[in-house]
Parts: C-alpha cells; sequence; structure tokens
C-alpha cells in the first residue's frame, strides 16, 4: 500500500514537471516572451530591461530553471490589466468556482445515482426508459445552450432567479462562501444545475451499465439465495460494488467540471477562474493564462493522484492484497 | 479473418432498423446533413451578402413580417439577418468543421494506435504515456489554450479540434489492436514475425474498426459541440466563417430584452444534430457490441 | 405414513425466449428423504441446474415454472408469495453454488455476509449471531473462526471458501441443501475431504441433500439415490447401487463407460458419440436417439416415465440389458 502511494506521488511529481516544460517551451520558446509576459504598451527601453530581468539573454536550460523556481515560489508574472500577481488573481477566483464545481457535482450525484439505479433494475420499464432517455438528452444538450435556456425561463420569463452572478457571500474557515446564504442560493442554482446536467446525465448511465452488468453476478443470486430482504440486496450487495468504480469516475469527473465551469461562468458571469481565463484571453493578458494553466495542471495530477488513492483504499481487493490462507 | 461479407451487412442494418429511436435518429441526421449541404440553395437568402439584408429588417420576432412584405419564420437577427438561412449555412460550417477534424483525429488516433499495438516496447510506452497524459485533460481546457496561443481561423479551430481527439482514438485501436493481434500468436505462433505486414493490418485493421466505428461517431457530436462552445467564448471560428455557437454567442446579448430567439434557435438545431448522431451512434455501439449480443 | 422432505411431481420450467420456447425442466419428478443424499447426474444443459433453482424459487424471467408440484414438508412452493419465499431461502432450504470465488461479494467482509444471513430470519442479537457463525465455521473444519469472520473472500484459498459457502448454507439448520456442482472447481484433494464431509454432517443432523453434478464417480461414493437427467428430463432413476451396477437407458450407460476408471488402460476413452442438442431444436420423441446405439423408428414417440422395477423410473423404449 506504500509502495503502490509512492509509486503513484512519482508519477504524479513526473506529469506535473512534464506539463510545466510544455508550458514553459510554449511560452518562452515557442511564442515571443517577450511578448507574452510584457505589458503591450512598454516601450523599448523597457523591453529591453525586462528582458535583462526575466534573463531572456541566458541559456534555454538555466531559464527553464529559473522558471521552475520563480513558480514554486508562486511569481508566474503580473497581470496585464489588473496590475497584481497573476497567482494572486486566480487564487482569489478559485474558492467562487470550487464552490460551483462542489455545487454542481452533489446535484449530479444526490439524482444521478438513483436514477441509474432504477433504471438499471427496471430497464424495460417506462420509468426507466424515461430516464434514459432524458439522460440521451442531457447528455446532448450543449451547455452553454442549457444555460441560456434557463436564463430564458427563469430570469426573464418567470423572473424568480436572478440571471448572472454570484450572491451574498460569508466567510467560512476564512474563505468566503456564498451557498450559506439564501441570496447566494438562489445565484448559485442556476449555475449549478446547468453545469450538473452533463454530469448528470453521465452518472446515469454509468450507475445503469454498472447495475445492469451487476445484478447478474453471482454474489446477487447467492444473496437472494439466502433469502435477504430485496432492499439489502440491492442496498448493501449490489451497491458496494457498483459504487467502487463509481466513485473514482466521480472523482476524475470533477476536473472535467471544473473545466467545463468556464463555459458556465461565461454565460452567468460567474466571478470565477473559468471567467477570469476568457477574459484574459479576449484581453491578451498572458500571464494570467499562464498562471492558469499552471494552476489548474497541479490542481488536475492532485485530484488523479486522490482519486487513485481512494480507489485502492475502497477497494478490499487492492487494499489487502490476494493473501490466499490455505 | 475474412472481408464481411453482404449478408452481414444487410444483418446489421436490419438489427439497426430494430430501434425506432435510432431511426428517427438517422432520419433527424439525414434531414441535417442534406440542409446543410444544400444551404446555399434552399436557403430563403445568403445572410452574407450585404446586398440581400436589410437593416431596417433587424430583430423582427419569428413569424413577423417585415415593411418590404418578406416574412421570416424564425425572425431576424440585429443586423437584419434571416435566421433560417443563418441556421442553414451555420449547421454546415459546423458539420463542416466537425466531421473533418474527426477524420483527421481518426487517420492519426489509428496510426498512433496500430503503431503502438505493432511495434510494442518503447514505441507503445511513449505513445500511450502521452496519451494518458493528455486524456487526463479535459478537451475543452487544451483545446482553449491552444487557441489563444493559435488565435483565430479555421485551419486554426481543426487543428485545436484534431488535437483534443487524436489520443481518444489511439487508445480505443491500440486496444482492439493487442487483442487481436494475442489471438493470432495463439493461433499461428510462428507466424506473425515482423517480416509479414501486410497480414497483419489485413487481420488488426478489421477487428479495430467496430469500436472504431462508434467512437468516432460519438465524437464527431463531441467535436461539433465543442467548436460551437470555443466560438460562442469568442476563441473559435472567426465571423467571417459563422458557425452555430457563433449566431448562439451574438444573440445572448439580446436574451434579456427579451428576443431569444437570435440565440435559441441556432441552438435548438446544434440541439437537434448532436441528439441525431447520438441516438444512431447509442444503437450502433448496442449492435456492435460483442458482449451485449446473446 | 409421513410426507417426504421433498417431493417434486411433473416439474415443467420453460423460457420463452425470442428465438423460442426452451424447455429447461421437462416433467421432472423425484422424492427426497429426511437424511438421504439424492444425486442429479447430467451434462451441461441437461437441466439439473435449473431443477435445483426451481425448487428455491430463483427462476428468473423469462423463465418461470410452467406445471407440476414442489412440496417441501408437504408445503406447495409453486404457489408461494415473495416474502413467503424469502422466508424459506436460507432457511428452511439452502443452496451451494459452484463457485465460491463469484458467489462470495467480493467487497463485504466474511462476517457481514454470515451475520446477515441469521439475522434475515430470526431476531437475535449480533453478538449471539456471531456466535453461530463462528460454530458453523468450526463445524466445516475452518481453524481460527475469529480470524476469518474479519476477512474478505479473496483472502482465501478455494477450498476455503466452498468451506464458507457450506458453513453459510447451514447456520439456519435446513431441512434441505441443494449444492450445485460445489466441488467441480475445487482440486481433487479437498473435493474428497468436503464429500465426507457434507455427507457426514447430513447423516448426523437429518438434513436431505440434492447433489447435482455431472461427474457420476462423485455420486458414487456419496448419494443414496440418483437421478440421470438428459436435455430436461429424468432419463433414469435408483437407488446408487442399482443404477450404477444395473443402468438400463443407454445414455446411463454410455456415461459410465466413459468414466476414464472404468476403461482399459491403454485403450482409447469411450465416448457418447454426437453432442447435447440445442434445447431449442428437441422435437418430438426421445431427446437421445441420435445418439443412442439401440434406437429404433418407434423411438420417434417420446417415452413417458416408467415403472421397470419397485424404486426405478426409466423413460426409454428400448432399455439395454
Amino acid at each position: 500500500m506504500l509502495a503502490y502511494t509512492i509509486r503513484r506521488l512519482g508519477q504524479s511529481l513526473f506529469v506535473l514537471a512534464v506539463m510545466s516544460l510544455i508550458v514553459f517551451l510554449g511560452v518562452y520558446a515557442i511564442g515571443d516572451p517577450i511578448e507574452l509576459l510584457v505589458n503591450p504598451q512598454a516601450d523599448a527601453v523597457e523591453r529591453a530591461r525586462a528582458a535583462t530581468a526575466l534573463g531572456l539573454d541566458r541559456p534555454i536550460l538555466e531559464q527553464y530553471w529559473t522558471f521552475l523556481q520563480q513558480a514554486s515560489r508562486g511569481h508566474l508574472g503580473t497581470s496585464f490589466v489588473y496590475n497584481v500577481p497573476a497567482v494572486q488573481l486566480i487564487l482569489e477566483k478559485l474558492p467562487a468556482t470550487f464552490e460551483l464545481a462542489l455545487a454542481a457535482m452533489v446535484i449530479a450525484i444526490t439524482f444521478g445515482i438513483p436514477l441509474g439505479l432504477y433504471a438499471g433494475l427496471h430497464p424495460d420499464s417506462l420509468a426507466g426508459r424515461a430516464i434514459m432517455a432524458i439522460s440521451i438528452v442531457g447528455f446532448s444538450l450543449p451547455t452553454f445552450w442549457v444555460g441560456l435556456v434557463l436564463i430564458m425561463v427563469f430570469a426573464v420569463q418567470l423572473g424568480i432567479l436572478p440571471p448572472n452572478g454570484r450572491g451574498e457571500t460569508v466567510s467560512l474557515l476564512g474563505i468566503p462562501v456564498s451557498f450559506l446564504t439564501v441570496d447566494g442560493l438562489k445565484h448559485l442554482a442556476l449555475p449549478a444545475f446547468n453545469l450538473a446536467l452533463l454530469k448528470l446525465s453521465l452518472l446515469i448511465r454509468l450507475t445503469r451499465a454498472s447495475t445492469r452488468e451487476a445484478i447478474l453476478q453471482d454474489y446477487i443470486k447467492f444473496a437472494r439465495a439466502k433469502g435477504l430482504a430485496p432492499r439489502r440486496v440491492i442496498g448493501v450487495h449490489l451497491l458496494k460494488n457498483i459504487l467502487i468504480p463509481i466513485v473514482t469516475v466521480i472523482g476524475l469527473e470533477l476536473g472535467s467540471v471544473i473545466a467545463f465551469a468556464i463555459i458556465t461562468e461565461s454565460i452567468f458571469a460567474w466571478p470565477g477562474t473559468g471567467k477570469l481565463l476568457i477574459d484574459s484571453i479576449n484581453q491578451l493578458d498572458r500571464p494570467v493564462i499562464v498562471a492558469y494553466l499552471l494552476v489548474i495542471v497541479t490542481i488536475f495530477i492532485t485530484i488523479n493522484f486522490l482519486v487513485d488513492l481512494l480507489y485502492s483504499v475502497l477497494d478490499p481487493r487492492v487494499r489487502l492484497g490476494g493473501a490466499a490462507a490455505a | 479473418m475474412a472481408p464481411e461479407s453482404d449478408s452481414s451487412w444487410k444483418r446489421l442494418a436490419a438489427e439497426f432498423a430494430e430501434s425506432r429511436l435510432a431511426m428517427l435518429g438517422l432520419m433527424l441526421l439525414t434531414v441535417v446533413v442534406t440542409l446543410a449541404l444544400l444551404a446555399p440553395w434552399v436557403s430563403p437568402q445568403n445572410p452574407y451578402d450585404l446586398g440581400q439584408i436589410d437593416i431596417m429588417d433587424s430583430k423582427l420576432a419569428p413569424g413577423e413580417a417585415s415593411a418590404s412584405g418578406k416574412t421570416y419564420w424564425l425572425g431576424t437577427d440585429d443586423q437584419g439577418r434571416d435566421m433560417v438561412s443563418g441556421i442553414f449555412y451555420g449547421l454546415r460550417i459546423s458539420l463542416m468543421v466537425g466531421v473533418t477534424s474527426t477524420i483527421f483525429a481518426v487517420a492519426i488516433g489509428l496510426a498512433m494506435g496500430l503503431a503502438a499495438a505493432y511495434f510494442g516496447g518503447w514505441v507503445d510506452t511513449v505513445i500511450m504515456r502521452i496519451v494518458d497524459i493528455q486524456l487526463s485533460f479535459p478537451a475543452i481546457l487544451i483545446a482553449l489554450v491552444l487557441l489563444a496561443v493559435l488565435g483565430q481561423g479555421v485551419g486554426k479551430i481543426i487543428f485545436a479540434l484534431v488535437t483534443v481527439q487524436w489520443a481518444y482514438y489511439a487508445r480505443t485501436v491500440r486496444s482492439s489492436a493487442l487483442v487481436e493481434r494475442q489471438k493470432e500468436y495463439i493461433e499461428a505462433a510462428k507466424v506473425l514475425a515482423l517480416s509479414q505486414p501486410r497480414i497483419v493490418f489485413r487481420h488488426l485493421l478489421p477487428n479495430c474498426l467496430p469500436p472504431l466505428i462508434v467512437v468516432a461517431t460519438v465524437q464527431v457530436a463531441h467535436a461539433i459541440s465543442l467548436e460551437a462552445a470555443l466560438s460562442f467564448l469568442g476563441v473559435g471560428l472567426p465571423i467571417t466563417e459563422p458557425s452555430l455557437g457563433l449566431l448562439i454567442s451574438n444573440g445572448f446579448q439580446y436574451l434579456l430584452s427579451g428576443k431569444y430567439w437570435i440565440s435559441f434557435y441556432p441552438g435548438l438545431a446544434l440541439l437537434v444534430t448532436i441528439m441525431a448522431i447520438n441516438l444512431v451512434a447509442d444503437q450502433l455501439r448496442d449492435i456492435l457490441n460483442p458482449r451485449l449480443r446473446k | 405414513m409421513t410426507a417426504p422432505l421433498l417431493e417434486v411431481e411433473g416439474l415443467r420450467m420453460h423460457f420463452f425466449t425470442k428465438a423460442g420456447v426452451v424447455k429447461a425442466v421437462d416433467d421432472v419428478s423425484f422424492r427426497l428423504e429426511r437424511g438421504k443424499i439424492l444425486g442429479l447426474v447430467g451434462e451441461s444443459g441437461s437441466g439439473k441446474s435449473m431443477t435445483g433453482y426451481s425448487i428455491l424459487g430463483l427462476v428468473d424471467p423469462p423463465g418461470r415454472i410452467v406445471s407440476g408440484r414442489i412440496a417441501l414438508n408437504g408445503t406447495e412452493l409453486t404457489t408461494l408469495e415473495a416474502a413467503e419465499w424469502r422466508r424459506l431461502r436460507g432457511n428452511r432450504i439452502a443452496m451451494i453454488f459452484q463457485d465460491p470465488m463469484m458467489t462470495l461479494n467480493p467487497v463485504l467482509r466474511i462476517d457481514t455476509q454470515m451475520v446477515e444471513s441469521v439475522l434475515a430470519h430470526a431476531k437475535v442479537s449480533r453478538q449471539s449471531a456471531l456466535a453461530r457463525c463462528r460454530e458453523a465455521l468450526t463445524k466445516v473444519g475452518i481453524a481460527s473462526p475469529d480470524e476469518r469472520l474479519e476477512s474478505y473472500p479473496h483472502q482465501f484459498s478455494g477450498g476455503m471458501r466452498q468451506r464458507v459457502a457450506i458453513a453459510i448454507a447451514l447456520l439456519n439448520k435446513p431441512d434441505l441443501i441443494i449444492a450445485d456442482e460445489p466441488t467441480t472447481a475445487l482440486d481433487v484433494t479437498i473435493q474428497g475431504q468436503i464429500l465426507s464431509e457434507m455427507q457426514a454432517l447430513c447423516r448426523e443432523s437429518g438434513t436431505g441433500l440434492i447433489w447435482i453434478t455431472h461427474d457420476l464417480s462423485v455420486i458414487a461414493g456419496l448419494a443414496d439415490h440418483v437421478c440421470v437427467m438428459y436435455a430436461g428430463r429424468i432419463v433414469e432413476s435408483g437407488t446408487v447401487d442399482e443404477v450404477l451396477d444395473h443402468p438400463m437407458h443407454p445414455y446411463t450407460k454410455g456415461l459410465l463407460a466413459s468414466v476414464p476408471g472404468a476403461n482399459e488402460p491403454g485403450r482409447p476413452l469411450a465416448q457418447i458419440p454426437g453432442m447435447t442438442p440445442s434445447l431449442l431444436a428437441l422435437g418430438e420423441g426421445c431427446a437421445f436417439r441420435e445418439r443412442c446405439a439401440n434406437a429404433q423408428p418407434d423411438c420417434t414417440v417420446a417415452p413417458l416415465a416408467t415403472i421397470p422395477a419397485p424404486g426405478r423410473t426409466l423413460r426409454c423404449l428400448h432399455p439395454t440389458a
């Protein structure tokens, strides 16, 4: 178990190193680093000064090393637009994005797994087929179009939910969160549902498929042969088996949700890192783009690593190894 | 393994037709593709010919008639362009970008996957490591960053879409190829040395095709959806090549004032296209999946 | 005369598939007394496992029991409600399956899987349930039961797992145990051990045992009675000694002859020519006639079950001498 953890940690660090190299090469070697990191309004003298300051006259390996050092200390350039360190900008907006992403996952899990379970147990029933149909629709709907429709219906026509922005925040452990206020919840509702829809459909389909496969297994037949109540057969025997792969998928999808939040944040003007990224792209605020990349990559790799660990903990076959005693 | 005979194609077609939903999907898809291909000839107007549009007709609601007596069935946008025409042209571009990028991605993925399975060793390791790393990041992120660096343009978008998609095909092809390769080794232990690549390709390739077809079909929908999202965000196709995503983005600003049709109908067209593709792909997956065949 | 422990009469269980009707169990009848062991022998597809499932009420759609009676201690089973079935299963009738790796849930601990079986049928404390489990594990020859209880199935060997399955079957002191090829997946030495242990357990507690297998040699050392099944029908039955020493049905004879021990060393193994017919394409007449050396033109009419001697049944128009 320990060996496995260390191996995965090593792999993660390797990927992180590779990604940092790719970002570095992309910024320094392919693009013109001056263009990327220096304010486009700077004049020739400032550029020269910046070039030396950034060490652009040094050999590339040295530059990479400096880059890594700076990156690990969190110095990834200053935003052209806001004139504050790029990393700081990103970290400021991160709680909003996390809140949105987590709210979306909670919705997806709370509804996705039970619905998928039902559809898997009663695949030919009217409800079962309806659930599948809805999941296909949910899967196909482009996120941003759903967002539009949601705004159209709930904000414009019915006028019961606000169309954009984040609500009131309160501080929870020093981090501003908005789901603890009613106003916050009202603002959170539409974007969270919008973001959740795709994952909801995915979870329904995944749970249904896993259920359909698992119900054919011998251990289910054996559980029934023991005379156990159906509630226990499904709720304990079946569920515990299918939850292991489902939980890992959920963990991995969390990263994807954070990425998709970019679209949702743009539509609903939710002040998170996604919106920041889009604005930065449109405003050519390149240091922020670079900083965003590195922060997101780190988050991703961390999530993947944690999910791997989680899987090995949950599955007793992996956790305890195959010690077959006679 | 002999190439599939006519009767198995017919059988597959018959099985496909068993699902009414899938047939509905196929029908919708045919309609969409036809409209897209024939857009210049079936559209009421060419919305990008400045001579044909009238700014006085702008922002008319669906079904409203203009001052000059023309009825716009789905309304007009802020420039006075007919929505119906805009949607047909938009479909054309969206489909073109989606299908082209998929074709290229399939080609590259196929080559890479076969190479990885066939050569094995470090070639396999390197290719699969790249695939793994790429697949652990969401497509939209990679595409977004690529386009931020490269800028706008049809070629660049296709490039970004191909970059994002090839890895998935490579992985799918490699698994199928590996399974087939194992079988051959058991059957004919002496053959299959590197001296007979042609036989290998004739055996490996046909077995990789069924899962590949299913994946590619679904991915076309993803590619179209992704392009739409990117265009919506403003980093996708430029205004000169207005795909459905751009139309939706265009109309977004008018949503809050109640002029929903500028965004809604292009979105609906996009939705129908994607759903049709998914319905067809779902049925394909069911009939081509050996594990579900009883 | 007291009612036998189990009485099956005219049982028919069919699968209604898109490709046609599969008569998995076709007019099966037998009896089992308390403390006796019945062997149900046949190839795969002969309907022996399906008979077992039918007795337990575990037949899923598209299969269902079409006609016939199954009486346990006089109680008719085919008309039971779902809740009444659940009270019987694991309680008065227990089943042991073939592959213990797949029948024990890999992600649940052994104690969970045993205790739930007790608690499903009796309102006792978890402590006393655990005590019962420990007792059962010891009875099947598992040392240090406490350690085993806290383990997971994958941590045991095949033989161990099957002992656990047997222990689970014994937990609630059932009247009848149905064992579906329980030793097929195990190696021969373990097989021998488990066979004699099961035999002893049944004699001791008066539990009836139906042992389903394709292996005649297993039945020889274990059972009191035997029913030979082919294509869903019982073609011959009687006491083990009678059937094995004086087989009447050509199929039984063929089975006996093909056991490796029955052949002279160095000579090719005797085989029954042909293959088991697909249950979808049985047609009229005796199901065995395509492969039978004794087949005559009148075998195109399905033979009824006859009683050629007391305690024996036979479904053949032209039995071997």
